[in-house]
């Protein structure tokens, strides 16, 4: 957290805004002079008294976390002007459906092996012989996971422009990973 | 005045233009769903966004600005972006269990007793290890 109401650095809030940074300013620890691109995207998005007004409804121990929750919000809105986070979140959403298939699929199958049955969905697995005449058994490991390490792949090509969002509550700033273009689809609360 | 203004329009006791720019997306009928939007982006703000956008994406950048308001009112703290970092948590546990799940899969597979014939009288036991999956099969090696 930075305090920029000092004497000679305004914070970036008063800085673009063009105007005194008081002792106080309650822009000043959140807005530090060295990142004026959060502000401006803040304040394009929002604009400065809807961020005063809902700053000031928060406890202040909770408005850092406020701050870069809504840059956050702001810059992808920015760079999606049509779907912002809520892109984001459909996406995230279905590869969360994704998994979770899957993920019921290997269980089955785990316990369906553990009790000695081959899986169906594991064509790849060698069958067990008893072993009167010497042989070697047949053992295909092609892509039991599913190809290549098929599981730890990127998720299939999708027109969402943040594939790679990570945010932590804890972090002080949002990082930003991916690009493109902007996809369709809205989550519901 | 007109009696059909929209959501807007009636919020701020004012007149409805023909070509209003939020009459097509604040119906009078959902006066709410203009109040949650305001709340958070302001209408300035939301016409100015709305002015950028091209007329065929009004509508789903409306929806999307309605969700994301109301999660921040749901949650001011974190909004939509709390909700992200969830679905984020959710994906690595998710692929954590999942790459588990593999991993015992390929272990249990890896490691099958093979039940061998009792060997009758005067047949040497050297059969026991006819099968070594550790050694025989050079594609084992991939699972390590």
């Amino acid at each position: 957290m930075a305090s920029s109401s000092s004497y000679n650095s305004p914070c970036a809030a008063c800085k673009f805004l063009r105007r005194k940074c008081m002792p106080g300013c309650i822009f000043a620890p959140y807005f530090p002079p060295e990142e004026p691109q959060k502000f401006a995207n803040v304040h394009k998005i929002f604009g400065a008294s809807n961020v005063t007004k809902l700053l000031n409804d928060i406890m202040p121990h909770q408005r850092e976390d406020a701050v870069n929750s809504l840059a956050y919000e702001a810059e992808a809105r920015v760079r999606d002007p049509v779907y912002g986070c809520v892109g984001a979140i459909s996406f995230l959403q279905r590869q969360v459906d994704r998994l979770q298939k899957e993920l019921d699929a290997t269980n089955a199958d785990l316990i369906r092996y553990a009790c000695n049955e081959v899986p169906s969905g594991l064509p790849h697995l060698s069958s067990i012989q008893p072993i009167t005449p010497p042989q070697n058994p047949t053992r295909r490991f092609g892509d039991i996971d599913g190809g290549g390490g098929g599981f730890y792949q990127s998720p299939p090509s999708f027109p969402y422009p943040y594939a790679n969002y990570q945010w932590n509550p804890s972090n002080s700033g949002g990082n930003f990973g991916g690009g493109g273009g902007g996809g369709g689809g809205q989550g519901n609360i | 005045m007109t009696s059909t203004r929209c959501a807007v329009c009636k919020y701020f006791r004012r007149r409805c233009p023909p070509d209003c720019i939020f009459s097509p997306h604040f119906l009078n009928d959902n006066p709410q769903r203009f109040t949650c939007v305001h709340k958070i982006y302001g209408a300035s703000n939301l016409g100015k966004l709305l002015q950028e956008t091209p007329m065929q994406l009004r509508a789903d950048t409306i929806e999307s600005l309605y969700y994301e308001a109301k999660c921040r009112i749901q949650d001011p703290v974190y909004g939509c972006a709390g909700i992200i970092w969830s679905l984020h948590q959710q994906i690595q546990i998710a692929q954590s269990q999942l790459a588990r799940a593999r991993a015992e899969i390929a272990f249990l597979d890896a490691n099958v007793v093979v039940a061998e014939p009792t060997p009758s009288p005067g047949e040497p036991v050297v059969q026991q290890n006819g099968v070594d999956y550790g050694l025989d099969d050079p594609y084992d090696f991939w699972f390590y």
